[in-house]
């Protein structure tokens, strides 16, 4: 599949020849699972794994949940209590799920810092980016509409508020409310096309999963130097990479199965700690919770989303110039989808040459106070709209704008790279020594 | 080496992030109780869940129900243990409407406890996981690992915060209780000294029987907390041992390219 050289599968034996010739399935799963890999990456790039497994996890307990679940503003509410007390293992399927998604975030955010640092978003893998923006994108849709089934108060007052921001696009704003919603008010349409969905978005991931997969195995791995792979031989190839299975497979269920021990802790032991008390609080439309919080993976962009309010002098000249169609709502949530949007397009607006941020002296510095300044963003996200927060949540939202719009096109143009690697095998040597002798040799311990 | 750190400190932050939705009490602060179920290690002490639904009987029920708490749940095992015989005993004293005899008739084990006999009092059921009390160190939340996040404390503290003060709003009578958020309640102060008599003889003092009662009220909202914790060890233990082999495992796999003097 990809375009380094490497062995590809061959049939040996007459079956697997009569198999091959009809559907070459297992020389599809062999050219995958034996990837060349760049031997230097670092424990950064285990989260792709930690993020399959996720969605494979989110989609199993999530399919035995929807077998107790009922689906209906009536009994929603007391089908989660009866899987809490009544299904056998239940307690553990719920809370699996809910802290699942959590994790699943965890996951996908050190996931996307991993790419932004060493510039995996960089050409040739703008495919693969941009699919994975639509993957987070839908993994934030099919999170909220999960998050609105157990019919709590913030259940309820979370979806009120998500889908009043649709109602503030102009002209057509309402009829995609409406359209969302199944009626003028959040109700038992609402929920009934939001637990439709959830269950279908997550193997529309899958799909794009798929996708995001094969276009990054026809590229190859970035790694941390953003040094390509030589692909002239197969013997430099072989120099510079090791397949998949075992070495990546091994490492990354390594550390797939430390994530789990503090995953299971939480679990066990802390099942409600980034929840929300008020979500064990049937919905109830006529009482409206003293603070609507979003869960805490929303927080930075709900931050951004809340920083335009009608006294920031940007949205008083954009309402100005567009006679009052752009709002402070509207324009809350364009700056939300557009720091999305910007993240998106950053593959155009890194100037630079060099790919790995290790490389890159003054861009590390901005890199690591976007960083910062995403964890300040989910911190103003969780406090109330009201004096620090609004200005710092306003500085915030300018920073993440001004990284992508004006920092990174003016970063490649004004810095000065140090010097890179000539090959991976270079960097890789001199972090371990080459043996005497050269280190082609493979050898398989199972031997 | 650094991405290690990145890795694990990204992490960390993420999962302490929430700590700012703990925000918004203004009732005055609440002292941790030591409970016997607080931390990864704690478990319901039976006698006091036994003392708390005696409390909860005797008094609550008067006004609150429990909704989503079937009473056959009175016997499982992490709960009050009643023995069969009782349960069935215990079950008789409720009524519940039976909508195949379209009449009213005497509650069985397979029934759930009443809902709240009074319009305005809210269902318990899972009252102990709608408060949230407190949520330390510095609004981080990680303290509940090992106190909770408070929801029992937050009810024994209701039940003996009242001032005595009482004043009549719209004709409605409201109590001042120095835990609850704005001040003044509806509902009377449920408790007195002595207000019920314990078979075992342990204290029945307001704070003693407040504190029962949230211990009761903690396992109906929580019911299979001692499976969870259980199901957690599990998990934990099992998992430490497979990291463990896979770390040697991919040290040895390794051992073969990466060559360090």
């Amino acid at each position: 599949m990809s375009g380094i050289p490497h062995d590809h599968y061959e049939p040996k034996t007459k079956g697997e020849k009569w198999i091959h010739s009809r559907l070459p399935i297992v020389g599809l799963m062999y050219d995958t699972l034996m990837i060349p890999t760049p031997k230097n990456l670092n424990w950064m790039w285990i989260w792709g794994i930690v993020l399959t497994f996720c969605l494979v996890l989110q989609i199993i307990t999530g399919i035995v949940l929807a077998m107790h679940y009922n689906p209906s503003v009536d009994g929603a509410f007391a089908s989660i209590e009866h899987i809490m007390r009544n299904v056998n293992g239940g307690h553990m399927l719920r809370y699996i799920h809910m802290n699942g998604a959590s994790l699943f975030f965890v996951a996908v955010y050190a996931h996307i810092f991993r790419g932004l640092y060493y510039g995996s978003y960089k050409a040739p893998r703008e495919i693969t980016w941009i699919i994975g923006m639509i993957i987070y994108l839908l993994m934030m849709a099919t999170a909220f509409m999960g998050y609105v089934l157990p019919w709590g108060q913030m259940s309820f007052w979370g979806a009120t508020v998500i889908t009043g921001l649709f109602g503030a696009v102009p002209f057509v704003g309402e009829a995609i409310q409406t359209l969302l919603l199944g009626g003028p008010a959040v109700d038992n349409a609402t929920l009934n096309r939001f637990f439709s969905l959830h269950y279908l978005l997550p193997f529309v991931i899958a799909g794009l999963v798929i996708l995001h997969i094969w276009a990054f195995h026809t590229t190859g791995n970035n790694n941390p130097t953003g040094v390509p792979v030589r692909t002239t031989s197969k013997e430099e190839a072989e120099k510079d990479t090791l397949p998949f299975w075992p070495y990546f497979v091994i490492k990354d269920l390594f550390a797939l199965a430390v994530i789990l021990v503090v995953f299971f802790a939480v679990v066990g032991f802390m099942p409600n700690y980034l929840g929300h008390p008020d979500n064990y609080i049937e919905a109830n439309a006529l009482a409206t919770p003293a603070h609507i919080v979003p869960e805490w993976y929303f927080l930075p962009f709900y931050a951004i989303l809340r920083a335009f309010t009608s006294e920031v002098w940007v949205v008083q000249i954009a309402s100005f110039v567009t006679g009052g169609i752009v709002n402070a709502t509207f324009f809350g949530v364009l700056a939300m989808f557009g720091s999305i949007a910007v993240m998106a397009a950053v593959p155009w607006l890194d100037t630079s040459r060099v790919r790995s941020g290790r490389y890159r002296p003054m861009f590390k510095w901005w890199f690591w106070l976007l960083v910062v300044d995403f964890f300040v963003l989910m911190w103003v996200g969780a406090m109330p709209a009201e004096e620090p927060y609004a200005t710092i949540s306003l500085l915030a939202t300018t920073y993440w704008f001004a990284y992508f719009l004006v920092i990174l096109p003016l970063l490649g143009v004004i810095e000065k790279p140090d010097a890179q690697p000539e090959t991976i095998e270079e960097d890789f040597n001199a972090h371990y020594a080459p043996k005497v002798g050269g280190t082609t040799t493979i050898v398989n311990p199972a031997e | 080496m650094n991405m290690i750190k990145v890795t694990l400190l990204s992490a960390l932050v993420a999962f302490t992030a929430p700590a700012a939705f703990a925000a918004g009490e203004k009732g005055a602060p609440i002292d941790n109780i030591d409970f016997s179920f607080d931390g990864p290690f704690g478990t319901y002490d039976v006698n006091q869940l036994q003392r708390g639904l005696q409390v909860y009987t005797e008094v609550c029920s008067a006004c609150h129900g429990l909704k989503y708490v079937p009473l056959r749940t009175l016997g499982d095992d992490g709960g009050p243990m009643l023995p069969e015989e009782q349960v069935i005993e215990y079950s008789k004293q409720w009524e519940v409407f039976d909508a195949d005899l379209d009449d009213f008739r005497d509650a069985t084990p397979v029934d759930h406890f009443p809902k709240s006999g009074l319009e305005t009092a809210p269902d318990l059921s899972l009252m102990a996981k709608k408060r949230k009390a407190f949520s330390g160190p510095y609004g981080l939340g990680i303290n509940q690992l090992l106190y909770g996040f408070g929801g029992a404390e937050y009810i024994a503290a209701l039940l003996h915060g009242y001032t005595g003060e009482e004043k009549t709003q719209a004709g409605v009578t409201l109590y001042e209780n120095k835990y609850f958020e704005g001040g003044w309640l509806s509902m009377a102060p449920p408790l007195y000294e002595e207000a019920v008599e314990y078979a075992d003889g342990s204290s029945n003092s307001v704070e003693a029987m407040a504190e029962d009662v949230a211990a009761f009220l903690m396992w109906t909202a929580e019911p299979k907390m001692a499976a969870r914790k259980q199901a957690g060890f599990a998990g934990v233990i099992f998992l430490t041992l497979l990291s463990v082999l896979l770390y040697l495992t991919n040290k040895r796999l390794w051992s073969s390219v990466k060559h360090k003097d």
